[in-house]
């Protein structure tokens, strides 16, 4: 439940986020496959929203109309999200030990028709922010000022839709809705830097009229500060590109194994219960 | 000349126009009811109610991908939005948005496919949406509806709109002639019997129901009784109506201004197939793209006509 705008100090966030981490390697872990470090990328953002008052949401009643949105537009990072949503209220922790199993709401990407809160469902790249774009509309429509944030990896940015979306999103002038870059670095088969290079982000979405920041998502006073500033641009759509590291809060374990992109795979037992260590 | 005309039908809207109509005049009843467009309101017709509700009107350009997820998000808060464009572009553009964004979570969405079929004419193929109903019917839970004519066409509108949950309205771009200028029962699933019959019954949707009554009048002259059912709704296809035209007139021809891959011919084929399997035939655009041309001239080249019917009729007949 946070429907107050009360904000809890830097520190608490912090402590929030390391949780959630644990989660994620846990659950990841457990469930045998998944994107752990395309996740723990995420995290500081996924928790400043939740938890840090920017959200306004009602997890025993997930259908509020006039709820604030978060999407999960890189669909494969769930499971940073899972562990919000379960600290948040929506179901049980324990639950995040499902993951990924038969039976189990918790799927490999987010299926809003298995799981209350869940705003779309994702994982075939490109499609959060349109599908955010036509919940800011239909707020406006009902003259709710709720508040949209979808989450894009910077490999999903190269799917055209997303930049079919940045173009509608200004022409509708959505002040509230806000899209963030979880930028770090890397995708499925290396760097996006090597892979498609859409960067730099900033000057490309400004000059389709938006209100843009860059800052360094895995400092949660920076994504505070961006978060604040965000809400307070009403007249047009906000991005904030969050520079993160790919499976930030556990570098130590995965530069150990060779492999700082670490995609779409657990931890093995013992490098879980390494980064639980670091975690701890 | 039109096929329908030997058979006294006189010419009628555009299913497009109709549905342009309709959907203006239930805007109010139908608070809910939003459009997205790409950009084609004029062709498909959602602009006059563009112009009478203003606020409920997006039009985002010409990103069908775009086009379809922002209606899954109307659709996911609350609303029920009608989003309109070529039915080639729609279905074979945005495929995987209406896979993501509106099939697979169930939502609430209106998909209308104007231009369909090779009638577009002149255009050309790039234009002509012949593979939209296999696509469309490939989506778990999606309503799939070709209606005949402007009362069909109407009726479909408001169905398709008091229906909750993912359909598809196909939609054609010349007029058509009027089928039931008396009115008619219109219901989501369920066949419309336009001619009864013993011998052998043609099951047609959209602009082949006009055609299949000249075919059936054609043959009546030569003492074969056909039957002639508007199957508008593909999916769910009328199982019951299948079932009971293939054991009292034990022979099928299935017509439609389509490919012959995964349209109504496949629908009704499979349906027949599990209750009582009786010798078919196809009648449909064929295996190609097409070309540019007049309609009447496109329809003839490419068989869709009352003597292909006919044909078909007279050899299912006899297998």
């Amino acid at each position: 439940m946070s429907t107050d705008t009360t904000r809890p100090s830097i520190d608490d966030l912090q402590a929030k986020a390391k949780v959630i981490r644990q989660h994620i390697v846990r659950m990841t872990t457990e469930a045998g496959s998944g994107h752990p470090s395309s996740s723990l990328s995420a995290t500081e953002v996924v928790t400043a929203l939740y938890f840090g008052g920017y959200m306004q949401y009602d997890a025993n009643r997930p259908d509020w109309n006039a709820r604030d949105r978060f999407i999960m537009s890189k669909g494969h990072a769930c499971p940073v999200l899972y562990a919000a949503m379960a600290e948040a209220g929506y179901f049980p922790t324990e639950d995040l030990m499902t993951l990924r199993k038969l039976g189990s709401p918790l799927e490999g990407h987010p299926n809003l028709r298995r799981l209350d809160g869940i705003e779309a469902s994702t994982g075939s790249l490109g499609q959060g922010l349109s599908i955010g774009i036509g919940q800011a509309l239909a707020c406006r429509i009902d003259r709710l000022e709720s508040k949209v944030f979808v989450m894009i990896g910077d490999g999903e940015m190269g799917e055209g839709q997303v930049w079919e979306a940045i173009a509608t999103a200004a022409k509708y002038q959505l002040g509230s809705l806000t899209a963030i870059i979880d930028q770090n670095g890397f995708q499925q088969t290396g760097a996006t830097g090597d892979v498609l290079d859409l960067t730099p982000f900033q000057p490309k979405i400004e000059s389709f009229g938006w209100h843009v920041q860059t800052i360094n998502g895995n400092d949660m006073g920076e994504v505070v500060a961006a978060l604040d500033a965000a809400a307070a641009v009403t007249d047009r759509p906000t991005a904030i590109v969050s520079k993160t590291q790919k499976g930030f809060g556990i570098l130590p374990v995965l530069e150990e194994a060779g492999d700082l992109n670490f995609h779409g795979k657990p931890l093995p037992a013992d490098m879980c219960e390494k980064a639980l260590e670091l975690l701890s | 000349m039109y096929f329908g005309e030997a058979s006294g039908l006189k010419l009628g809207k555009a299913t497009r126009d109709a549905f342009g109509e309709a959907l203006k005049s239930l805007g109010d009843k139908f608070p809910n009811v939003v459009t997205v467009d790409g950009d084609v309101g004029n062709s498909t017709r959602t602009e006059p109610f563009a112009k009478v509700f203003p606020e409920r009107a997006f039009n985002v350009g010409i990103a069908e991908s775009n086009m379809v997820s922002v209606a899954g998000g109307l659709a996911s808060a609350g609303k029920t939005p009608v989003v309109a464009s070529f039915a080639a572009f729609l279905l074979c553009n945005a495929y995987d948005q209406i896979r993501m964004s509106v099939a697979f979570p169930n939502l609430n969405v209106k998909l209308v496919g104007s231009h369909a079929g090779i009638s577009i004419g002149e255009d050309g193929p790039s234009q002509m949406g012949i593979e939209d109903v296999a696509l469309a019917s490939s989506f778990p839970g999606m309503v799939v509806m070709v209606p005949s004519d402007e009362i069909t066409t109407v009726k479909a509108t408001e169905a398709m709109l008091e229906h909750v949950g993912p359909t598809y309205l196909r939609l054609g771009r010349p007029a058509v002639p009027v089928i039931y200028e008396d009115g008619c029962d219109f219901e989501i699933g369920k066949a419309i019997q336009v001619r009864d019959g013993d011998d052998v019954t043609v099951i047609a949707n959209g602009i082949m129901v006009a055609t299949a009554l000249d075919a059936a009048k054609q043959l009546e002259a030569e003492g074969v009784s056909v039957r002639v059912l508007d199957m508008h709704t593909v999916k769910p296809i009328d199982d019951a109506a299948i079932a009971k035209a293939a054991r009292e007139t034990q022979a099928l021809v299935v017509a439609e201004e389509h490919g012959p891959a995964g349209g109504l011919g496949a629908a009704v084929a499979i349906s027949a197939s599990k209750s009582a399997p009786v010798p078919i035939a196809y009648v449909n655009s064929g295996d190609c793209y097409a070309e540019s041309g007049d309609p009447q001239g496109l329809l003839e080249k490419y068989g869709l006509t009352p003597s292909a019917i006919v044909d078909a009729a007279r050899s299912v007949t006899q297998r």
